[in-house]
This record gives structure tokens, C-alpha cells and sequence, in this order.
């Protein structure tokens, strides 16, 4: 199970850029204790200078950073853009939902990439997400 | 064979192209080992193929092995039907 509780997920996220939108991401994830402030800092500024390789489907981003970035917990969050945003990929722009993740070692979020891979590349699982009115409904798609 | 995946920092995309490109390998009874590295790490490494999205694999053109460019890290189709022909070539160069 992903460990997706309430307060780190958000259905209708206002972002009028990537930067916000991957800020928005993180910051749920500094208030849930998972990872430092300096964490959102390093995935935006990963974003800016690597690019939007982060956008790994048509929709969907998962910024991130390195463990040794600021993670206290291995972590995900879920946002949903009421707007999608632009990240500037040639391919999969705009986006949609932004998982922000955090590992804390190497490989230990391997599990919690296969799971997510496997929710967010289910084209069924991925409307009920993007179809989601509330954070209950979100829950019973990612089952 | 070994692959090389890589993106930005070796800790989201690359490693999730590591596991599925093992995973669609062994399916066609192909072993592959590997690694998931960043864009930095990558340059000269050691290695049969690489994978990696379409973003980072432009920055990689100076390789002496094949990259593959992969636009949807989610859609195993486009992985399988990428990387397999690269298999199968290489596993025939090397009398596999």
C-alpha cells in the first residue's frame, strides 16, 4: 500500500507554474514531517537544472530529490492540478497530477515506484484519480 | 548484457526503467543485469545498452553503446517494444 494518508494528498491544487506545482507538492510533505524544507528546495532546483525529464507519463510529474536532501520517511504525495501546468516536456506536458517522493536510502523505495508505476499506469486506475471527488473516492481507486 | 538506466539524480525514472526492462527481459528469458545511475554517472560507464527517458537520453549521444529513448516511462508496451529488438541484437552478437 502506497503511503498515501489524507494530509498528504490534495484533489484541487492551484499551481500556475511547474515550480508552484512541485512546491505545492512538497510543502505536503514538510507539514506531514516527512522530509526537511530544504527537500522542496532541491527538487525544484533539480527540476530547473536537469529539466522536465521528471514528467515520466503524458500528465503525470514526480519530482524528487536525494535522500540525502532532507528525508526523514520514505513518502509520496499526490497532487491534482485544477489547471494542468506546463513543465516544458516535449511529449507528455501538461500535467496533471504530481506525485512529489522521497527515499531515504538507494533502493529502498523501489517497492513504493512499483506500486505507483503500477496504480498510475493502469489507464482505468488513472481516470478514477483524475475523476476523484473526494480523498474516500481517491482511496478506493488506489486499492 | 548489462544495461545502464539513467536519469536525472539515479533515484526515480532510472530505477523504474531498471526494473521493468529486467523484468520484460527475463519474460523473453533474457537475463540482464544492470544499474540505475544519473546523467552525471553515466557518461563512459560500462555497459551493452543504456535506457533512458527521452530527455536525459539526448544528453547521452556521445555514447559508444545504444540508448534507448523511452516518452512514456509508464506504458510498458513502448518499453517492451523499444528495448527488446536491442536485446535480441546484442544477445546474437555475443553468440548468447
Amino acid at each position: 500500500m502506497l503511503p498515501l494518508c489524507q494530509d498528504v494528498v490534495l484533489l484541487d491544487a492551484e499551481a500556475n507554474s511547474a515550480e508552484e506545482a512541485i512546491r505545492l507538492a512538497g510543502d505536503l510533505l514538510v507539514k506531514a514531517g516527512k522530509v526537511a524544507p530544504e527537500y522542496v528546495e532541491a527538487m525544484v532546483k533539480g527540476y530547473q537544472d536537469i529539466g522536465p525529464y521528471i514528467v515520466l507519463a503524458p500528465g503525470i510529474a514526480i519530482p524528487h530529490a536525494r535522500p540525502e536532501h532532507g528525508v526523514k520517511e520514505q513518502c509520496v504525495s499526490l497532487i491534482r492540478l485544477n489547471q494542468p501546468v506546463a513543465f516544458g516536456h516535449p511529449t507528455n506536458d501538461p500535467v496533471r497530477l504530481v506525485c512529489a517522493i522521497g527515499g531515504v536510502d538507494d533502493t529502498g523505495h523501489i517497492g513504493m515506484l512499483q506500486e505507483l508505476a503500477g496504480v498510475l499506469g493502469d489507464s482505468g486506475k488513472l481516470e478514477g484519480i483524475l475523476a476523484a471527488a473526494s480523498y474516500e473516492e481517491l482511496q478506493q481507486v488506489m486499492q | 548484457m548489462r544495461v545502464v538506466t539513467v536519469c536525472g539524480m539515479g533515484f526515480g525514472t532510472s530505477l523504474m526503467l531498471l526494473m521493468e526492462v529486467q523484468a520484460i527481459a527475463k519474460k523473453h528469458g533474457f537475463a540482464v543485469d544492470g544499474e540505475a545511475v544519473d546523467l552525471g554517472s553515466a557518461k563512459g560507464k560500462d555497459c551493452d545498452f543504456m535506457v533512458a527517458s527521452g530527455e536525459i537520453a539526448s544528453e547521452l549521444d556521445g555514447e559508444s553503446v545504444e540508448v534507448v529513448a523511452i516518452d512514456n516511462l509508464l506504458d510498458k508496451q513502448e518499453i517492451e517494444e523499444k528495448v527488446m529488438p536491442v536485446i535480441r541484437r546484442i544477445a546474437e552478437t555475443k553468440g548468447a
